[in-house]
């Protein structure tokens, strides 16, 4: 019968429908197929982290995790075949410079953000500057480490402020990326509300639209700050380095990606391991920056 | 025809009988070159509700905003018109928007509550306004004022945006009252809500009814029978391309859901068009 007979189903000419799992059936070997593929690849994406992990740990673990861990965190970079010796020196360079670097660009990057995600998102400064900010964050690092070797290193020789300089300069497009997106995704109804409370723009701004977009904003900073952390390339140009505490702001400075750099490239099995371990050092130092942001990133009520 | 055939129609003026807060005399309101509305005399009454009904894209919401200048964060908007408020020009030059917002409040379509705690919701405009008594005596009047103390007096701490819409609602009706603003818009506050949370703003409405004055816009004219005094029924011309809101008539709640004078209020509240 061609028709189809509308009271079939109350006669009982319906037959029930197979619902169980149909292990066979093209359509679930197909999705079995491409889930387990996916399971792959992500395994396999995961293999080079780890895998780095493993060897920063067993190389540099045996000395951070020795019993002369005081001395590698404190102590200054041994020479030759001088043995002992430690990676002080360059953390505290590292921190001082990303300081600065912070310094510098954490308050021009948030203004520059609340101009481009509230106040005038669409003007012609906003959607250019916008658009340098995305092809800076590709930017190749030495190139930071270049300009303000020009700008800075000519006049004034090497030191901890330029190399902060060139780090500000490569921390400031995510920052400003970051933090405008974060503003941006304040929803416009809570703009409204502020502005129908009788605020004032600068109100809005301060009271609503930063607080709300905080944790992005601080997702922002530290994603900067651990990217700044790990820069070798500008550093080379700017601060240089040094194989005694930073005593001011003005003189050659000492980072741990830079020791890592001259260290693993000596002939000397203590220095080697040194480099091992600064780079265990410089990832824990990364990881810390990464747990904070998302801690603060954590939205508080 | 003749000319004065062709002329646009005009409501008469609304005489009210109490003292009149605001006296909204739009001649136009353009967004652009696009005319939104024109020609709408709109009196609100001194603590009494006034509603304003009418189909989508009448203006009412646009004619609504205009009376304490929210459309002014709209770039291309642009008033014609006078809204004397106590006797000033709220359009006057030297007038600041931001002040008269402070005195004329707003409650919006969606809950807008902050992203903070509901205490710092409501105390939000009276930090605001550097308020200098015990804050948490008038964010406890608020909100008990806006029907949500007894739901929300454990969890003050808690983010506002955690309440249920119909809560955050009357968290932002409470927000608004905090710093006892003149005059209240509401710009269809329940539209977001399930009936019964529309219950219990409406009997809010006409509690509030007793210490302020409220304009309100909805698309319920149920609800308009409820709770407003006066309503004003706005319709949109579209005869000549535009779309253009007006005001069609304004009068007692009653009389215009069960005499209205014009035609197309007759039309509109008996369901015939929309």
């Amino acid at each position: 019968m061609s028709d189809i007979d509308s009271t079939s189903r109350l006669e009982g000419a319906f037959a029930l429908p197979q619902l169980d799992y149909q292990a066979l059936e093209p359509r679930a070997l197909k999705s079995g197929f491409l889930t387990s593929l996916t399971w792959i690849a992500a395994l396999l994406a995961s293999i080079p982290l780890f895998s780095v992990i493993y060897m920063l740990l067993a190389q540099g673990g045996t000395r951070l995790f020795g019993a002369d861990v005081v001395e590698v965190l404190t102590g200054l970079p041994p020479a030759g075949f001088e043995i002992g010796g430690g990676i002080g020196p360059a953390i505290l360079g590292t921190l001082v410079m990303v300081g600065i670097a912070s310094a510098i660009s954490v308050p021009f990057g948030i203004l520059a953000a609340v101009y481009l995600g509230v106040l005038d998102p669409t003007s012609k400064i906003a959607t250019t500057s916008r658009f340098l900010a995305k092809v800076l964050t590709g930017f190749p690092s030495i190139l930071a480490g270049v300009f303000v070797y020009a700008v800075v290193v000519i006049h004034w020789g090497y030191s901890a402020l330029a190399g902060g300089v060139a780090l500000a300069v490569l921390m400031l497009p995510t920052l400003v990326l970051a933090a405008e997106e974060a503003m941006a995704q304040v929803p416009q109804k809570m703009k409204d509300a502020a502005y129908g409370m009788g605020c004032t723009q600068t109100e809005v701004i301060w009271k609503v639209v930063l607080p709300t977009g905080l944790p992005g904003i601080l997702t922002g900073v530290m994603l900067a700050v651990a990217g700044a952390a790990g820069e070798s390339a500008p550093l080379l140009f700017t601060a240089l380095f040094s194989n005694y505490y930073i005593s001011e702001l003005a003189e050659p400075t000492a980072s741990l990606s830079i020791l890592i750099y001259n260290f693993s490239g000596m002939p000397f099995e203590n220095q080697i391991e040194l480099a091992w371990t600064a780079s265990l050092v410089l990832v824990l130092i990364v990881l810390l920056f990464n747990i904070l942001a998302r801690l603060v990133g954590r939205p508080k009520v | 025809m003749n000319a004065i055939a062709e002329a646009l129609f005009v409501a008469e003026p609304f005489q009210a009988a109490g003292d009149i807060v605001i006296d909204c005399n739009v001649n136009n309101i353009f967004y652009g070159d696009f005319l939104a509305v024109r020609d709408s005399t709109v009196p609100i009454e001194k603590k009494k509700i006034t509603g304003f009904i009418g189909p989508s894209g009448c203006g009412k919401s646009t004619v609504l905003r205009s009376l304490n200048r929210m459309n002014d964060l709209i770039s291309a908007f642009r008033f014609e018109g006078s809204v004397m408020y106590h006797g000033q020009d709220i359009y006057a030059k030297k007038v600041d928007p931001v002040v008269v917002r402070r005195y004329i409040g707003m409650v919006f379509q969606q809950p807008n509550p902050f992203s903070m705690s509901i205490f710092d919701n409501v105390a939000f405009g009276l930090r605001l306004n550097r308020f200098k008594g015990d804050l948490e005596e008038r964010v406890e009047r608020a909100l008990k004022r806006a029907a949500l103390w007894k739901e929300v007096k454990d969890k003050l701490k808690n983010s506002g945006l955690s309440l249920s819409g119909g809560q955050q609602q009357r968290l932002c009706i409470a927000r608004a009252i905090a710093t006892e603003p003149d005059v209240l818009l509401m710009d269809e506050p329940c539209s977001a809500l399930d009936p019964i949370a529309t219950r219990q703003v409406e009997e809010l409405m006409l509690e509030l009814k007793q210490n302020y004055t409220v304009a309100l816009v909805t698309h319920n004219m149920q609800q308009a029978t409820r709770v407003a005094d006066t309503t004003a029924f706005f319709s949109v011309d579209i005869s000549r391309g535009g779309r253009t809101g007006y005001l069609v008539e304004m009068g007692p709640t009653r009389q215009i859901f069960e005499a209205p004078r014009e035609q197309l209020t007759k039309e509109y509240i008996s369901g015939e068009f929309s």
